[in-house]
């Protein structure tokens, strides 16, 4: 077909170097999925001898090398849900603060910095921080509410940031409308604003569920301990000013600290963890989707 | 919106005092809220700084000897060291190690993503993105220290698979899903006006990333890497588990090393409370804090310059 339409060495050379370009980047973005596959499957076919709803319910027997994970879930829902109790208020309040009061100028500039370097810090920091602030500075001491503040200010600025998302997607049209009725920029965030974004927030406060729940270092040395006896199934075993055990440093201790654990037993840990923590993320995801489908505007 | 209330109940005269306090008192908190952002970063250096001060004024403690001696013998009897060098070093490596992995298939990725690929698949894949970022980071090290040790162990033959590369592997995957959805954001921030142009001069997709959008979105990839790298500088859990326990300075991949973070976390339980160990490692923390302030500054700042322009 080499007649007047055939393509001359550029265009052919530049219709090569766009395919190869293609297929390059299509690759390494499937070499991000891979490895997630791998190593779910990994996991769980490693843990499958051990899961079961018993292994959840059911307390680590002989010095922990064997039996289930309670008193650490337990104690990671009691850890995640303080936290929240704490970090939400404070998180909504101040996206509120930044997206609808917030003025333009230097100091504002710096809370946006303050807030994306809260982000930023490591959170072997934040369990310094929680460690000379709560345990010591507050005399909370080892505890669970010490162990929660931490992990709450480590999480804000997960919540600060998709609230502050969820209320930048109602339009200024919506804002205008209220105010030039002669309502108060207040009354125009409760009337208007909040209840436009509230399903834009709730998928945030998920986000930070599942952040808080897979933290380790700052519930370590803050309020979580190797191990903590529980009756088997009990929903309330621990008090506000108790140490407990979390599922993160659970498998941690599974994994490097005890010696001669039933094999699958760190495995299912982890499986239980990423679990729960994926299907959490997946909740919101879904919820977002939902979301998006129906936005009327 | 029944919800709304009318426009004659909401006029001010109309209000009540209660209710003028109350709103009052409300934007006043709403005000300390947003506003607290700043408190926690400021107590959280001075908190970790105030456990560590005590150590920068005694006696045989020196700054230099802190920062630049590779001798770290905190519970030595008789010789005490506390010098770091060889910690930072080991931070450096494998950053540098997961940067030099997670870089190019980031921000490929980032490219794909944004450029080459239909709106459906990339929904898809910034579901696993996000999903790849949630993973926390004690099951990464657990990972590192079952499968990819072993992996690595076999695929070389080195005696333990806690290492730089192992730990370098791991860090390299908790840092791609940061450096894809900011490159993606900078991507998408170019404007469709500056492809439209390409497109028209008959450029294939290909030459529009390279010659059009890689240099129209310089600053916030850098800033996607930036971020990338004070993911990996910060780091603890994932690197405590992979990278094996030796404080010493990594002299090829296969060795084992120790992180900044990964120190505090594996000694911070056997100090104790008020001792020149314990402050020690505090001074690290207050190290760490600064590293990633100055990292994420100087991205906000180069992701601020975009936005000038």
């Amino acid at each position: 077909m080499a007649g007047r339409f055939a393509k001359t060495p550029h265009i052919a050379r530049k219709e090569i170097a766009e395919s190869v370009a293609r297929s390059v980047f299509g690759l390494m973005s499937a070499a991000m999925i891979v490895p997630l596959v791998l190593i779910v499957g990994y996991l769980v076919v490693l843990a499958w001898p051990a899961l079961s709803l018993e292994f959840l319910l059911d307390v680590p027997k002989r010095g922990m090398t064997d039996g289930g994970i309670w008193p650490a879930f337990v104690g990671t829902l009691y850890l995640v849900g303080i936290s929240l109790l704490v970090s939400t208020p404070i998180g909504v309040l101040a996206a509120i603060y930044l997206n609808e009061y917030a003025k333009d100028n230097w100091f504002n500039r710096l809370v946006n910095l303050a807030v994306i370097n809260l982000a930023g810090v490591p959170s072997i920091v934040h369990a310094l921080f929680g460690l000379g602030a709560f345990v010591y500075a507050a005399r909370f001491g080892y505890s669970i509410l010490s162990a929660s503040l931490t992990l709450a200010i480590m999480t804000l600025p997960v919540i600060i940031a998709s609230t502050r998302e969820a209320l930048a997607s109602v339009p200024m049209a919506f804002r205008e409308a209220c105010w030039n009725v002669g309502a108060t920029r207040w009354q125009t965030v409760r009337a208007v604003v909040l209840p436009n974004s509230i399903s834009g927030i709730l998928t945030g406060v998920i986000l930070q569920v599942s952040r808080a729940a897979g933290e380790t270092a700052p519930v370590m040395f803050t309020g979580a301990v190797f191990f903590k006896a529980v009756q088997r199934g009990d929903l309330f075993p621990y008090g506000l000013g108790d140490q407990c055990m979390a599922l993160s440093m659970h498998l941690y201790t599974l994994a490097t600290q005890v010696p001669n654990v039933k094999e699958a037993l760190p495995y299912a840990t982890a499986v239980v963890l990423l679990g729960s923590v994926l299907l959490v993320n997946a909740t919101a995801i879904v919820l977002r989707i939902w979301l998006r489908n129906r936005k009327k505007w | 919106m029944s919800s709304v209330p009318s426009p004659i109940r909401i006029a001010r005269a109309e209000r009540s005092r209660a209710a003028v306090l109350a709103e009052k008192a409300l934007e006043a908190l709403i005000r300390l809220s947003g506003v607290s952002a700043i408190l926690f970063v400021a107590a959280i250096f001075f908190f970790v700084l105030k456990e560590a001060a005590p150590v920068l004024f005694s006696e045989g403690f020196s700054l230099g000897q802190f920062l630049f001696s590779t001798e770290w013998y905190p519970t030595s009897a008789n010789n005490v060291r506390y010098g770091t060098f060889a910690l930072t070093v080991g931070t450096l490596s494998v950053t540098a190690l997961a940067m030099l992995i997670a870089v190019p298939f980031g921000l490929g990725a980032a490219i794909y993503l944004s450029e080459f690929c239909k709106p459906r698949l990339r929904e898809t894949l910034k579901v696993v993105i996000e999903l790849l970022s949630a993973i926390p980071s004690v099951v990464w090290g657990f990972v590192g220290l079952t499968v990819m040790s072993k992996l690595i162990v076999n695929a070389t033959g080195a005696p333990v698979g806690v290492n730089v590369l192992n730990g370098g592997i791991i860090l390299a995957l908790m840092s791609v899903p940061v450096i894809v959805s900011i490159g993606e954001d900078a991507l998408k921030a170019v404007p469709d006006s500056f492809r439209e142009a390409g497109v028209a001069l008959g450029a294939t997709r290909w030459q529009l990333v390279y010659r059009v959008l890689l240099p129209a979105a310089r600053n916030g990839l850098l800033a996607a890497v930036l971020l990338g790298v004070g993911r990996a500088v910060g780091e603890t859990m994932a690197v405590l588990m992979a990278t094996g326990h030796a404080v010493h300075i990594p002299g090829s991949l296969l060795d084992s090393v120790r992180t900044l973070t990964a120190n505090i976390a594996a000694e911070l339980g056997e100090a104790p409370s008020g001792s020149d160990h314990y402050r020690v490692l505090f001074l690290t923390g207050t190290l760490l804090f600064l590293i990633t302030l100055v990292v994420n500054l100087t991205a906000d700042f180069v992701v601020r310059g975009i936005r000038r322009k």
